[in-house]
């Protein structure tokens, strides 16, 4: 076995293959697994192309594409407010979140499409319930100062959760990654300004930004997952260096972050069990309310239902456009066909 | 004419205002990609904003009202496309329409930033969000094609495609505006106003000639926002005064090059030109379509609500 070079191993089976034998085709499953296995113990990448094993694919292709969805789906709060910024200039810094939320939609489905599946497929699993998405984005935007909030805190736990994820062991998941997580970083600051404009204005404004803040800070902590003892899947996605830190490090490292810059804010966090455990060098919150958690999760949430609507509204109006699309680039391309045939 | 390019060059900073005038002399430049503008050249809102409150770049009371026009049709435009963000056809459009109501909103904050120079009653000038947020309907300047409902994709589509082919042959020649500063906007957005004629030309032609039922659409969709094209063409005394004075054009001089540019692509998408009669408009006297206060009110809501407030 040292002797031998590993190589990666071709993953979609070549048109011979379906003529190999049982015993070729154990050998090259065996040759991929190894070659996968060295991968991961060095710490490097897999390429689409590679052989993985059938679970890991499965899993990967769950978790972007559950990825690309909360992007999706997590435009809806924020368009909700496109049209009533209080000032252009926000409405210009609004609208350009919103819309690289779409295009961080498009990397993520394109990394996923990697793996096997297309976009229509991943988009129809969403309309139809099947696929899930970040279920924060089940809350509604009530003011304008959630536009402050889910930048700071919704963001600012999404970029705790996807700067590891640089380094996934899924090439082109990791190098998505890579650029999703510069542009959240400018979300992030965006919404630490709207939040701090907001504190140092009227005492209305200042009571808005604080009571954003209370409504989003739950749902933000529940955004790393459940607690690790009750996250069967963590293990194993540690084990293939898709995951790197536990959903507790991960939560109990943004609270801290937080904490730093709420003071800055002069706001406060609705939390008063958070403290920083000079035992453990790590910080700690009160209990979350995981059974609503796990509500939201099941459909049943405050925005849910409106949530898939707008989206399944959005893609059946849009139907006779892609139909459209489609047709006229198909004549296109025959009409290209007769002018080289002719030639 | 109060701003010359000596006066308007003073304002320096991040971005020169001369800059966009200067670039702007060549027509090559009008094709230059948008994309590839130089951060140090870029002509921001808030430079012309700074420029107005210092007193280097200051509208005449005519460029100003001409300002205010363009301004408020980007703007009106900007909100209703902004609308389509999340509800788009295909994700690339959601990103595709949504950069276009971006390119829109900015070139609306750059001509009421400076249309703000010469507007206060106290003598003060105003910014864009007092222009914005704290005009009535009335005051508006916006024309009717802008304030059109979004209707389906092919409306929209429609609507963009007229008003896209209009605003780059105005962008055009406002880039030889003896106003530095008018000739500087139109200098950064013509580029941009140049990929939305190439957005909306080619979706036209795929809905034309993409099925059946696209066709229709695209069919109605130009019905619907054609009695609404006569309007942008239409001169009046301060477009005529303008024109004399060489800050902008009279928008009659623009029709023939619009209906010969879009009259190619409807000739290649095989539809005619829409034989409906047009409406008078009257938005530039601000007499406005019944759509304009549903979106003003929408608009307005939380800005009004908090008077002063800084956001």
């Amino acid at each position: 076995m040292a002797s031998q070079t590993l190589q990666s191993v071709p993953a979609e089976p070549s048109p011979v293959r379906h003529e190999q034998s049982p015993e070729d085709a154990a050998r090259l499953d065996a040759e991929g697994q190894a070659y996968f296995d060295k991968v991961m113990a060095e710490d490097s990448r897999i390429e689409p192309r590679d052989w993985m094993p059938p679970a890991y694919r499965k899993t990967l292709l769950r978790q972007i594409s559950q990825h690309a969805h909360s992007e999706i789906i997590g435009m809806q709060p924020e368009a909700n407010w496109i049209s009533r910024a209080p000032s252009l200039k926000r409405k210009a810094i609004l609208m350009a979140k919103v819309q690289d939320e779409a295009g961080h939609g498009l990397y993520l489905y394109s990394a996923a499409e990697t793996l096997g599946q297309p976009r229509d497929q991943m988009m129809q699993d969403l309309m139809d319930g099947k696929a899930k998405y970040s279920s924060i984005f089940n809350y509604p935007a009530r003011t304008w100062a959630d536009m402050g909030a889910i930048g700071w805190m919704v963001d600012g736990a999404a970029i705790a959760n996807q700067v590891p994820l640089c380094r996934a062991s899924f090439g082109p998941y990791g190098r998505a990654m890579v650029r999703v997580c510069k542009e959240e970083s400018f979300h992030q600051r965006q919404g630490f300004e709207i939040l701090l404009e907001l504190s140092h204005g009227t005492p209305e404004q200042k009571q808005m930004a604080q009571d954003a803040v209370n409504r989003w800070y739950a749902p933000a902590l529940m955004m790393f997952g459940p607690p690790d003892d009750d996250s069967p899947n963590s293990k194993q996605s540690m084990a293939w260096n898709i995951k790197r830190f536990s959903n507790d490090e991960l939560r109990n490292r943004f609270v801290g972050m937080m904490m730093e810059q709420v003071k800055v804010l002069e706001l406060t966090l609705p939390d008063k069990d958070i403290r920083f455990n000079e035992e453990t060098k790590k910080w700690e919150h009160g209990p979350l309310d995981w059974d609503e958690f796990h509500e939201v999760l099941k459909g049943r949430g405050p925005c849910n239902a409106q949530r898939l609507e707008r989206r399944r509204e959005a893609h059946q109006n849009g139907a006779w456009v892609r139909e459209a699309a489609a047709a006229y680039a198909d004549k296109q391309r025959r009409k290209q066909a007769e002018k080289v045939s002719a030639a | 004419m109060s701003t010359t390019p000596e006066t308007a060059a003073e304002t320096g900073g991040h971005g020169d205002i001369s800059v966009g005038v200067q670039g702007a002399s060549g027509s090559g430049e009008a094709t230059a990609s948008a994309t590839r503008i130089t951060p140090g050249n870029a002509l921001r809102p808030e430079d012309i904003a700074l420029a107005v409150s210092r007193g280097t770049a200051k509208p005449s009371e005519d460029v100003a009202e001409f300002a205010l026009r363009l301004g408020d049709d980007a703007l009106v435009l900007a909100q209703r496309l902004g609308h389509w963000i999340s509800r788009a056809p295909e994700l690339e459009e959601d990103i595709a329409l949504g950069n276009i109501a971006l390119d829109q909103l900015g070139h609306a904050r750059s001509f009421l930033s400076y249309a703000g120079g010469a507007l206060g009653e106290d003598g003060t000038a105003r910014s864009e969000d007092d222009l914005a947020y704290f005009r009535s309907e009335p005051e508006f300047r916006s024309v009717e094609i802008f304030e059109l409902p979004n209707g389906d994709f092919a409306v929209t589509i429609a609507r963009q495609f007229v008003v896209s082919y209009y605003q780059f042959e105005l962008y055009s020649r406002l880039t030889q505006s003896t106003d530095a500063t008018l000739a500087g906007i139109a200098a950064k957005a013509v580029k941009e106003v140049d990929y939305h004629r190439d957005h909306s030309a080619q979706w036209v032609l795929r809905l034309a000639q993409g099925t059946d039922e696209s066709r229709e659409k695209m069919i109605h969709g130009f019905k619907v926002i054609w009695p609404y094209v006569d309007e942008l063409f239409r001169d009046d005394e301060l477009t005529a005064r303008l024109s004399e004075a060489g800050a902008a054009v009279e928008p009659s001089s623009l029709r023939a090059n619009f209906d010969r540019l879009t009259g190619e692509v409807l000739a290649e998408a095989e539809l005619e030109v829409p034989n409906v009669q047009p409406t008078p408009g009257g938005g530039r006297k601000g007499l406005h379509s019944e759509h304009l206060g549903y979106l003003l009110a929408e608009m307005q809501v939380l800005a009004r609500e908090y008077p002063g407030a800084s956001w």
